[in-house]
């Protein structure tokens, strides 16, 4: 199929600008100031080559492209206006969507042009459907996880990664076998189907801090196939947008891996969750020093500078608006307040920011790990809501610890730290946190909406009086 | 067919590093929203979609181009509102400039 269209030029003209308005979308993207101009750009670029597609003489039926938009349109917008904590579930299905038109059309063009496929076609093709079918059923199997459909608990069984690996290997070697015989078009059914069982078998290892790495892995994977159907296709633009996708799904995947202490190797082989073993020693009891809202709230009061590490806990217990509260009664009383987020803090790259932002915390309040860890040392309360293991100082000092050498949050050099936790259970890691039982550690116990509800009743209290 | 074959290979390479270079300034806080619209971006597929579905080859084409147009038309829609909607709360606390 000839996709240089009949009124070629001015077309070809309309997907160049339309390039050029994807690459300043996401160059706008780098500062919150002129993030939204991006989308602005997206749009328009989306607007101008779909409209000026549809003007192609080329498309000689209307039919089903219209009732296809009218239907996606009416999927798409509910898929919009998600709650921002199902924000990594609908991320995941998207990944899946695109993956699937990636892969539709991939299937359409085998048969059409098949048997006499060039090599290189073949090739590109074998790739846009292999990534294309395994992106689908993988982002399928992350959302479920992540919408808690499926169950979040990681299945793993020995010999798990080489009998994922022979499953993909089965289905690139047909796809090469096909790119020599490309008239054997009974084995193309194949190089679709075992990348699908292999997208399910892929996710089946992961628990739930794990995906953060995935999706971001998976958006890379469907950028990558997209680029591949533009070189099907012979669309620059395509190739361009699948270019910049797979770009920034790999650069949150190394950010992401690079934050869990992985290997990247390890993380693109899909061998995730494997080191769960339990690490369950050094339980003994050691004591440590617990206080109530009233004595946590005075000792907040009297900081002149308190950095809160907010954790995917917090999250779960839905206390970031009562964080905010407290945010407001703290810098009401001249107290400095920041926020210190760990790259790999909620269920996707950024999620941590989006839902303090959601509850109207100053983005410029908010700092990644590289900005805030130097600050620790001037802070005077470090409070810990709903994060273990990125405070833990094990991963600093402790090389027998599993998670030695991951980059943590430096609360422990603060004067005071509190945490808020429901009990002295260890993290999803199963690690026991040394930073608990420091001297100048208290714990909070109890729910992390309450606990802080309850400093900020005692705080306000005060101020009344 | 050769040339435009090493064409669209130059233009995969430097369109990586462009990808590269630009997605590295972004700033973390931004990371979620980052996803999304590159998600969106990434629907431009539909274009594809659309012009398999036009052409009318053959029965199998119609029927999952137009299942490709409507995963992808979701994701344009759902991508873009979502992206904004996102956006739209980060806010600073210094006043802004009017």
């Amino acid at each position: 199929m000839n996709l240089m269209p009949s009124n070629g030029l001015l077309l070809e003209i309309t997907y160049l600008i339309a390039t050029a308005l994807f690459i300043l979308s996401l160059m706008w993207m780098s500062s919150p100031k002129t993030a939204r101009h991006g989308v602005w750009a997206g749009e328009l670029g989306m607007l101008l080559a779909v409209g000026g597609t549809l003007l192609d003489r080329g498309i000689l039926d209307y039919k089903w492209i219209a009732i296809a938009l009218v239907l996606g349109t009416i999927i798409g917008v509910p898929l919009g206006r998600v709650h921002m904590t199902a924000v990594p579930q609908r991320t995941a299905l998207s990944h899946a969507f695109g993956a699937l038109c990636v892969t539709l059309v991939g299937t359409s063009e085998f048969y059409l042009r098949s048997p006499d496929i060039p090599p290189f076609v073949m090739a590109v093709l074998g790739l846009e459907v292999i990534l294309g079918s395994l992106t689908f059923t993988g982002s399928l199997m992350a959302s479920g996880k992540l919408q808690e459909i499926l169950p979040q608990r990681p299945i793993t069984y020995k010999g798990q990664n080489v009998v994922n690996l022979g499953v993909l290997a089965i289905a690139v070697g047909l796809a090469i076998f096909l790119v020599i015989h490309p008239d054997r078009t009974h084995l193309f059914p194949l190089i679709v189907g075992i990348p699908l069982l292999f997208g399910v078998l892929m996710i089946i290892p992961i628990g739930g801090a794990d995906m953060p790495t995935v999706i971001s892995l998976l958006n890379s994977y469907a950028g990558l196939s997209a680029a591949a159907m533009g070189f099907v296709l012979n669309s620059k633009l395509l190739i361009v947008a699948g270019a910049l996708d797979g770009a920034s799904g790999f650069i949150l995947s190394v950010n992401m891996s690079k934050a869990m202490n992985r290997s990247f190797s390890n993380v693109l082989f899909g061998a995730f969750g494997q080191e769960q073993a339990a690490v369950a020693g050094g339980a003994e009891a050691r004591s440590v020093r617990s206080a109530t809202a009233e004595e946590a709230a005075a000792i907040l009061a009297a900081a002149n500078k308190v950095v809160i590490v907010p954790g995917y806990g917090m999250a779960v217990a839905q206390a970031q608006h009562k964080v905010r509260e407290l945010y407001d009664a703290l810098t009401k009383r001249g107290v400095d307040v920041k926020f210190g987020i760990h790259p790999v803090a909620g269920r996707m790259p950024g999620h941590m920011n989006v839902l303090l932002a959601e509850a109207d915390i100053p983005y410029d309040k908010l700092l990644d790990m590289d900005e805030i860890n130097g600050e620790f040392p001037q802070t005077d309360v470090a409070l810990v809501i709903g994060a273990n293991d990125v405070t833990n100082p094990a991963a600093r000092s402790d090389h027998a610890s599993p998670i030695y050498g991951m980059p943590i949050l430096d609360v422990d050099k603060a004067r005071t730290v509190m945490v808020i936790k429901r009990s002295m259970s260890p993290g999803f890691a199963g690690i026991d946190n040394p930073l608990y039982y420091l001297d100048k550690t208290l714990m909070l116990f109890g729910d992390a909406k309450s606990f802080v509800n309850a400093i900020v009743r005692e705080l306000h209290g005060d101020g009344q009086s | 067919m050769k040339m435009d074959l090493i064409t669209s290979l130059y233009v995969f390479m430097l369109a990586g590093f462009i990808g590269f270079e630009v997605i590295r300034r972004v700033s973390p806080l931004l990371h979620t929203p980052l996803m999304s619209l590159t998600n969106a971006l990434d629907a431009i597929a539909v274009v594809g979609a659309i012009l398999l579905v036009g052409a009318h080859k053959s029965r199998l084409s119609t029927i999952l181009g137009t299942i490709a147009i409507v995963a992808a038309t979701s994701n344009v829609v759902g991508g873009f509102m979502i992206t904004d909607r996102m956006l739209k709360m980060f806010k600073s606390s210094r006043p802004q400039k009017p």
